[in-house]
């Protein structure tokens, strides 16, 4: 680069001569260089800036497109990873104990239409309402020559109606895969699995969620990618289930009841085996809720667990339970019996008049309201309320299904002296039938709390001791004695010493007001073998009457007794129970401590 | 020497574009080819849940029992019954072992003879 001198010669000597001051010059040049130089400062800090913006650019760029890229493509699988080998479906499988298939996923189609692309509207609509009974002809053409520029028209296609659909020949009739939830089994066991519905919905998938039932319970678990290829066990058992759906629906045409119930749990882990409620409904094409009549007479009403019902003198056991346990009484202590037995202005009556009175064992096996509500006085209601609440009736079943949660037991409001006494034999607190069994269940497992549960679970913990064993196996003998010389005596079956006491409770009036006369709900809560429980099974019916006889019968004895020894005579074979000669009473040999 | 090292820098280098090149084709081929097996496993499992779903469909107890019923007079199915367990006393003792044949007896044979 050439410098410019500050003082060049030349310029210097002219202006002496012409008599001006040259340091003029030499400040001027000094001053152009400045400039020149501060020129170039500014362009190369231009140049740079300019750098750097384009740098800044371009990185939030990529950013940007990278993030728009990402949420408006359609997601695709991993190619190189082996991690999307694992995937297998959208949902996990349900099955039963023994590993059939109770729910599981199907591939099909669902059918959309993008009007603007069609070429023959009016024959594509005829030729769906042709196809698609349920569709209206006019309807679709209305919807394929408006404004509307996609509809669905079809959720769920077969194979044969995608085949009819794409013989149409209408380009404008599209399909998008769908998995659809299948219950192979149809109605078995509809109340527990619920059923499955769409969620968000895409062309080309759509979320399958639970809308009830377990499914709803264990939706995350259901969709959760990372274990959709292990099963969700139940505890339940495919065939036990379907014969005792067989017998309780049988059972509930032969005595005209309304609906029935039937439960079967395991009594050291709380596993229910098998659990029905009538009517039911088919989870593959389940029905809208109802919106007329009554909640409690839909299909979709699961009695078992969300009908909370007062069970009647299946409650006496517990009272008595608790009587013996807190040392009050012994299954010989004798009992005043008189009926009617007064308090203030009410009056507790027994079924028939049982005489003065009667030992504890007779008080349950003849079932004697007055006897019981004498030893409820005794224990008191603070305690009885205590005992009620550590056998689980205060609070929701915790059962893993959606509904068990929202049905509370309704109890009285105000635990007064009456209340203690009409609850001891069932009344005036409202209460599940799985509730009642997972109570029996605990009296007859030897006094440990059962935690009802649906999920296979042959290793539970037992849970906290509630009565003595001591306490369990009175019971179980009282209960025994019920069947084989009490009011369950068509409960006997051979082989299997069925125990169990009966209930039958009149219905409340909807609209409050007392009792109807003649419609009742009928329990029978039983335990079998009696000499060491393994199972326990309560059914329950709803407003039954057998009418074979002279006169209509409606007490558990005659309607729900009959059918529970049926399905134990059914289902106890299927769960590889033995039937036994039950060890008889060994004489003049008593348990002695000093 | 320096000509030499250069000559000697330009075949590696195409060398090595043809080596990246060749691995890349065939990186692209492992994939697809990957991603064919995936695929193929992915509709085997498919298939598989169909076929499952069609086992437990047709397994179905509604549906055997009423094959149960319609075939009563061939296969006389029942449902299980209590009865049909076995006891131990019901099991026969083994037949005390034959006594040894100490004075066999000839039996006439004439009927044999012509």
């Amino acid at each position: 680069m050439i410098r410019t001198p500050l003082r060049p010669l030349a310029r210097i000597l002219e202006a002496r001569n012409r008599g001006e001051n040259p340091d003029a010059i030499e400040r001027e040049n000094i001053r152009l260089r400045h400039e020149d130089m501060r020129d170039r400062a500014r362009r190369r800090a231009e140049g740079r800036l300019l750098v750097l913006a384009v740098m800044f650019f371009a990185a939030f760029g990529v950013v940007g497109g990278r993030m728009a890229v990402l949420a408006s493509s359609e997601p695709a699988e991993p190619r190189t990873s082996v991690a999307g080998a694992q995937i297998q479906a959208q949902r996990a499988d349900i099955v039963d104990r023994e590993g059939r298939i109770l729910a599981t996923n199907f591939d099909t189609h669902s059918l959309y239409a993008q009007p603007q692309q069609m070429v023959d509207p009016e024959n594509a609509a005829e030729k769906l309402a042709a196809i698609f009974p349920d569709l209206e002809r006019e309807e679709l053409l209305k919807d394929f020559t408006g404004k509307r520029k996609f509809l669905w028209i079809k959720r769920k296609l077969s194979p044969e109606q995608k085949q009819a659909v794409h013989d149409i020949g209408e380009p404008g009739l599209l399909f998008g895969p769908r998995e659809m939830r299948l219950y192979p089994n149809g109605k078995l066991a509809a109340h527990v699995l619920g059923g499955a519905g769409f969620g968000r919905e895409g062309v080309h998938a759509a979320e399958v969620i639970g809308v009830a039932g377990i499914e709803r319970f264990y939706d995350e678990r259901l969709r959760d990618p990372a274990r959709a290829h292990e099963p969700l066990t139940l505890s339940l058992d495919l065939s036990v289930q379907a014969a005792m759906e067989r017998v309780l629906y049988g059972g509930m045409k032969i005595m005209n009841a309304k609906g029935a119930a039937g439960i079967l749990m395991d009594v050291h882990t709380g596993e229910v085996v098998a659990v029905a409620s009538l009517p039911d409904f088919d989870p593959n094409d389940r029905p809208a809720p109802p919106v007329s009549g009554r909640p409690g007479d839909s299909p979709l009403f699961n009695r078992a667990v969300q009908g909370v019902y007062e069970l009647g003198s299946t409650f006496k056991v517990f009272a008595v339970a608790q009587a013996l346990e807190l040392g009050l009484v012994s299954p010989s202590t004798m009992i005043d019996t008189t009926s009617p037995m007064t308090w203030g202005r009410f009056r507790i009556r027994d079924f028939h008049n049982y005489g003065p009175e009667l030992s504890v064992t007779k008080v349950i096996v003849k079932s004697s309201n007055v006897g019981t509500a004498r030893m409820a006085m005794e224990i008191g209601g603070t305690r009885q309320r205590a005992f009620l609440e550590k056998l689980g009736f205060m609070e929701p079943s915790p059962l893993e299904i959606s509904e068990a949660s929202r049905s509370k037991p309704l109890l009285p409001k105000n635990w007064s002296e009456l209340s203690t006494m009409t609850i001891s034999y069932g009344h005036g607190l409202s209460t599940t039938p799985m509730h009642l069994a997972a109570g029996y269940a605990t009296i007859a497992n030897g006094g440990r709390r059962v935690t009802p549960t649906l999920l296979r679970s042959p290793d539970a913990e037992p849970g906290e001791r509630v009565i003595s064993a001591q306490t369990s196996a009175a019971m179980r003998k009282m209960l025994r004695e019920v069947v084989s010389e009490g009011t369950a005596s068509l409960g006997e079956v051979e082989g299997y010493a069925v125990g169990g006491k009966t209930g039958t409770a009149d219905k409340p009036k909807e609209n409050g007001g007392g009792y109807y006369k003649d419609k009742v709900i009928a329990t029978f809560a039983s335990m079998f073998p009696a000499h060491d429980p393994k199972y326990v099974l309560v059914v329950t019916l709803d407003e039954p009457v057998e009418t074979s006889g002279d006169q209509p019968r409606r007490t558990a004895g005659w309607t729900a007794v009959p059918i529970a020894a049926e399905i134990i005579r059914r289902v106890a074979p299927l769960m590889g129970l033995r039937p036994e000669i039950e060890p008889g009473e060994l004489a003049d040999i008593r348990q002695t401590s000093n | 020497m320096r000509s030499f090292l250069c000559v000697l820098t330009a075949l590696a280098v195409i060398g090595l574009a043809f080596w990246a090149y060749r691995e890349n084709y065939r990186t692209q081929e492992a994939q697809s080819h990957a991603q064919m097996l995936q695929s193929e496993i992915g509709e085997a499992r498919q298939r598989l849940r169909v076929l499952n779903a069609e086992w437990a469909y047709l397994n179905r107890p509604v549906r055997l029992m009423d094959l149960v019923e319609i075939n009563y007079d061939k296969l006389g199915l029942l449902p299980l019954q209590p009865y049909q367990f076995g006891k131990i006393d019901q099991v026969a003792y083994p037949a005390p072992p034959l006594l040894p044949i100490t004075n066999p007896v000839d039996v006439s044979n004439m009927e044999q003879q012509p």
